[in-house]
């Protein structure tokens, strides 16, 4: 066992982990921040999706001890200390961008990377940027038109299309 | 104006906040003191005979707590099967046992031999791989018609064959149709495959078991559809543990689309060895145990024959199809190709004489089940695919000859050759609808802007129906059915007026927390934030039978309904004495009890305050308290139905097929919030879409799955799907329940696949590419092949 330190969302935080032991392991057991989801075994879906040093990795793709010292930024960590959603939130909440919730931290942590890289994003960027996160439920259709909506453009309200 | 409260209200979902801020409790993320963690070993051999497990090593491994084999499950019984079906000859269904673990034969990869339970995941699973099992590996049975023929090895020794049942539907029609389709007009014929697939919701299965010894109780927390259920079936059939001493909780569950609604091996193992090592056990599947240990759904074999007569008016239709059951009976499976499949023949049609023949057959492959639109996208794809090709054959307009032989509105209640009646319906407004949305006059300027960039455009259409809201109790127990399928609901109004709801049905993305809320804040007026759904956990819920078949709000709804109004009715008395008026002469409108013609009146608040403070009250005529409870058995199924229409451009030279536009015109009845459902026929439609172009369960002829992960099983990602245009503008009432709704949940992924098959057919024709039929999914290999076979 090795002990190791990083920040998460803004806290210095340590722990004790194995070589094999995964930074979304490490964030679930360790530290119990449990909106992180593993939804596959082969890297594909994307529902671990968490920042590292500011930038989009799945954490099921790296070791623990890989992100040592490192800035994490988990689902957690994105509304503001009251409670308040952020812009990507509420718009995934205003264009029911989710149905079960389970891929939706992917979701939103991708989709606040695409959005620092590219502020107006088209339907289409948007599209190939969630390459690596499946949703079940949405069929996309309402995440894109969150992220469209999150990034300022005008998308139709829901239901009145 | 679009209301902002009540039914009729997109209103946002109040679950959101919590799965947006990584703070849902999903059953992975319930961590109870002292846990230990299983891992199940599984057979990587299709079929065969286990001579002996030798777990000595991994018994000696620090950090395992014990090891788990069939022989420690002798006295437990076998995981149930929830539904009988009779044969033609009047036959019971053949039934193996499904052993909790693996008894002396395993029978398809992923049938579990062994389970370690650790300290930690991680060592459990380095433990399991310590664990010897000698296996004789026997010939497999993969494909379904050899396993029927003569001398195929037996996935069950026990049994006669590897044919469950062979069921025939309407049976006393069998030789009139077969005489009608040999003297009509015209008769298109079809063979086509349902493909196998694997519903995939984005939570793997979960389950964790907890026992306390001092009042000798189980809990099983676990990712379901429909806790009553599991814990009806494996406290009566597996375990034998009474309903008080065992609690289910399927907390925040990560989608289900069906595969969540039966009861695994797994859920019976956890709550069984916590009580034999008295610690909590937790098992968490990984996606590539998924794969080999949640039912699949589809794979069916069929076919279709449709009678025309000179006027192009159906005659007969008959349908003979193979489905596969996989190597042991799932909870509901046999219904599935049956009830839920027979009886949508007829489709949108007026169809005199239909019959159905379906052959189940065991194979060295995992449990087939219910998957979103069980039975009846099956039913809907056959239908929509022979329809089209009639209309090819006899040089008609696919939609006219859907037209021509629709039921007409005026013709409901419509009762089928195949034994449902629909209530209502308008199957020309949905048609004509889509037609409108998809500008199809239009269709052939695209067309021709596809061609000059060197693409196929097509246009598919397909009109579904479908059955919901299962079912009357008294019609599914004569069918085969070993449950009630009525739902539940209890109203309780707290002393200030607030309200919890506790409902039967299960929520796993559908959002009914918000909706199911809107309906019971509309029946009183109040705001919707006053009223809680509470949902998942039997200790907390009155007997319930769950979420699948699109029954929720048909069912689950009514019920709730059905409690409010008893609620509502005692309220009334309450409000009456303390306004001294008649009960008769009481009225509520938002929130305020009146006296009618007069201009007293009392708030919703106060009547329920008298409730629960009794001091000013009817004593003598009611009792304190305000909570109803209702139990709702519907009198019929629902039938939502509509139009579908695909456009897609198809690549000639590579096969690859894009869907460019996609419209779904659905008659749903009422609907309570609209953003809800336009959210689920997105969902719904994508994964036909993922069906028909995209997803596929493969198995080798030795009974490996070939499309075991991710990387082989090809799940619609955000770039293969268009934006979808959605109305259900066209609305045709229930006729039986309280709320007039019919239900939403399955119509996308039942209505598209012959949509976008039918496209591609007609893209490729225009192109001048005559190809009859294509198997989905329509992978560019595909289509490639189909088009140089004609060439």
């Amino acid at each position: 066992m090795t002990k190791l330190t990083m920040t998460v969302n803004g806290r210095s935080v340590s722990g004790e982990v194995e070589g094999r032991t995964l930074l979304s392991t490490f964030l679930r057991e360790n530290l119990g921040l449990t909106g992180t989801h593993v939804g596959c075994d082969t890297s594909q879906c994307g529902a671990c999706t968490v920042h590292v040093n500011g930038l989009a990795v799945k954490s099921c793709t790296m070791f623990a001890q890989e992100a040592a010292e490192a800035d994490v930024a988990t689902i957690e960590g994105q509304a503001a200390p009251d409670g308040t959603l952020n812009a990507i939130q509420q718009a995934f909440q205003d264009y029911h961008g989710l149905q079960c919730g389970f891929c939706t931290p992917g979701m939103v942590m991708a989709a606040a990377s695409l959005l620092k890289d590219n502020p107006k994003p088209t339907e289409a960027e948007v599209r190939h940027h969630l390459e690596g996160n499946i949703c079940r439920c949405t069929g996309y259709h309402n995440i894109v038109r969150a992220i469209m909506a999150a990034s300022g453009q005008d998308v139709a309200p829901v239901a009145a299309e | 104006m679009p209301k902002d409260q009540g039914i009729g209200a997109s209103s946002k979902r109040r679950e959101d906040v919590r799965f947006l801020t990584g703070t849902g409790n999903y059953t992975d993320d319930i961590n109870l003191v002292n846990q230990t963690y299983a891992h199940f070993l599984r057979s990587d051999v299709a079929h065969g005979v286990i001579n002996g497990i030798d777990a000595s090593a991994a018994e000696a491994m620090d950090g395992v707590v014990r090891v788990f084999t069939a022989k420690d499950f002798e006295g437990v019984g076998g995981v149930p099967c929830g539904w009988q079906v009779t044969d033609r000859h009047g036959q019971p269904m053949q039934e193996p046992k499904h052993p909790v673990l693996a008894e002396g034969k395993v029978r398809h990869v992923g049938d579990p031999i062994a389970v370690v339970i650790a300290e930690t995941p991680e060592l459990a699973r380095d433990a399991a791989e310590a664990i010897d099992v000698d296996i004789t590996e026997l010939p497999a049975v993969v494909d379904m018609k050899a396993a029927v023929a003569e001398g195929a090895p037996k996935v069950h020794d026990d049994l006669t064959s590897n044919l469950c049942y062979d069921w025939g539907f309407v049976e006393e029609n069998r030789e009139a149709v077969d005489q009608a389709i040999k003297n009509a007009a015209h008769v298109t014929t079809l063979e086509l495959v349902n493909n196998r697939l694997v519903a995939n919701p984005m939570e793997p299965r979960v389950a964790v078991g907890d026992y306390n010894r001092a009042n000798d109780e189980h809990t099983l927390y676990t990712t379901s559809q429909n806790p009553h259920v599991i814990r009806l079936l494996m406290g009566a059939f597996v375990l034998g543990i009474p309903e008080h001493k065992l609690r289910v909780v399927a907390p925040d569950v990560g989608g289900g689309f069906g595969t969540k609604i039966f009861h695994y091996a797994e859920e019976a193992f956890v709550t069984f060895a916590a009580k034999a090592i008295n610690r909590p056990v937790k098992w968490t599947a990984s996606r590539s145990e998924a794969f080999i240990s949640d039912a699949h759904g589809r794979d069916h074999v069929t076919k279709i024959e449709l009678a025309l007569d000179a006027d192009h008016k159906f005659v007969a239709l008959r349908t003979d199809t193979y489905a596969n059951m996989g190597a042991y009976l799932s909870t509901f499976a046999p219904s599935v190709p049956t009830w839920l499949h027979g009886t949508l023949m007829a489709g949108n049609y007026i169809t005199p004489l239909v019959y159905v023949n379906v052959k189940a057959v065991f194979t060295n492959t995992v449990p087939v089940d219910a998957y979103r639109g069980a039975g009846r996208p099956e039913a809907t794809f056959q239908l929509e695919r022979v329809v089209d090709k009639a209309a090819r054959e006899l040089g008609m307009d696919p939609a006219e000859l859907r037209r021509l032989n629709f039921i007409k509105p005026e013709q409901f209640p419509y009762d089928t050759p195949v034994a449902v009646t629909y209530d209502t319906g308008n199957y020309h407004a949905t048609l004509d609808k889509a037609l409108e949305l998809t500008d199809y006059a239009s269709f052939d300027t695209r067309a021709a802007e596809s061609k000059a960039r060197g693409k196929l455009r097509g246009f598919g259409i397909a009109h579904y129906i479908e059955a919901c809201g299962i079912a009357p109790s008294n019609l599914v127990g004569q069918l085969g059915a070993r449950a009630g399928l009525y739902e539940s609901a209890t109203v309780r109004v707290n002393a200030t007026g607030s309200i919890a709801v506790m409902t039967g049905s299960h929520s796993h993305g559908q959002g009914h927390e918000t909706t199911f809320a809107q309906v019971v804040a509309d029946m009183i007026g109040i705001d919707e934030s006053q009223v809680d759904i509470v949902h998942g956990d039997t200790a907390r819920t009155p007997m319930g039978m769950g979420t699948y078949g699109s029954r929720s709000i048909a069912v689950g709804g009514s019920a709730m309904v059905r409690a409010a109004e008893k609620v509502l009715n005692k309220a009334k008395k309450i409000a009456a004495h303390l306004m001294e008026a008649a009960d008769a002469d009481i009225e509520l409108k938002d929130g305020q009890f009146s006296v009618a013609g007069t201009d007293k009146s009392v708030a919703w608040g106060d009547v329920c305050l008298a409730a629960y403070v009794p001091h000013n009250y009817p004593l003598e005529e009611i009792e304190p308290g305000l909570e109803e409870t209702a139990f709702y058995d519907p009198a019929n199924f629902t039938y939502p139905s509509g139009a579908y229409f695909c456009e897609v451009e198809v690549d000639p030279g590579t096969g690859k097929v894009e869907v460019v536009g996609f419209t779904a015109a659905d008659d749903f009845g009422n609907v309570i919030n609209p953003m809800i459902v336009e959210g689920q026929v997105h969902g719904g439609v994508a994964q036909g879409i993922g069906q028909a172009m995209l997803e596929n369960c493969v198995y080798d002829d030795n009974g490996q799955l070939l499309s075991g992960s991710y990387m082989d099983y090809a799940m619609p990602r955000a770039s293969d799907l268009p934006m979808f245009e959605v109305d259900h503008s066209c609305q045709t009432p229930c006729t039986h329940n309280p709320l007039g709704v019919k239900g939403c949940g399955e119509a996308g992924a039942i209505g598209s696949p012959p949509a976008l098959v039918n496209a591609v057919i007609d893209a490729l024709h225009r192109g001048g590419y005559p190809v009859e039929h294509i198997d989905m999914p329509l992978s560019p290999s595909r289509v490639w092949n189909a088009m140089q076979s004609v060439k």
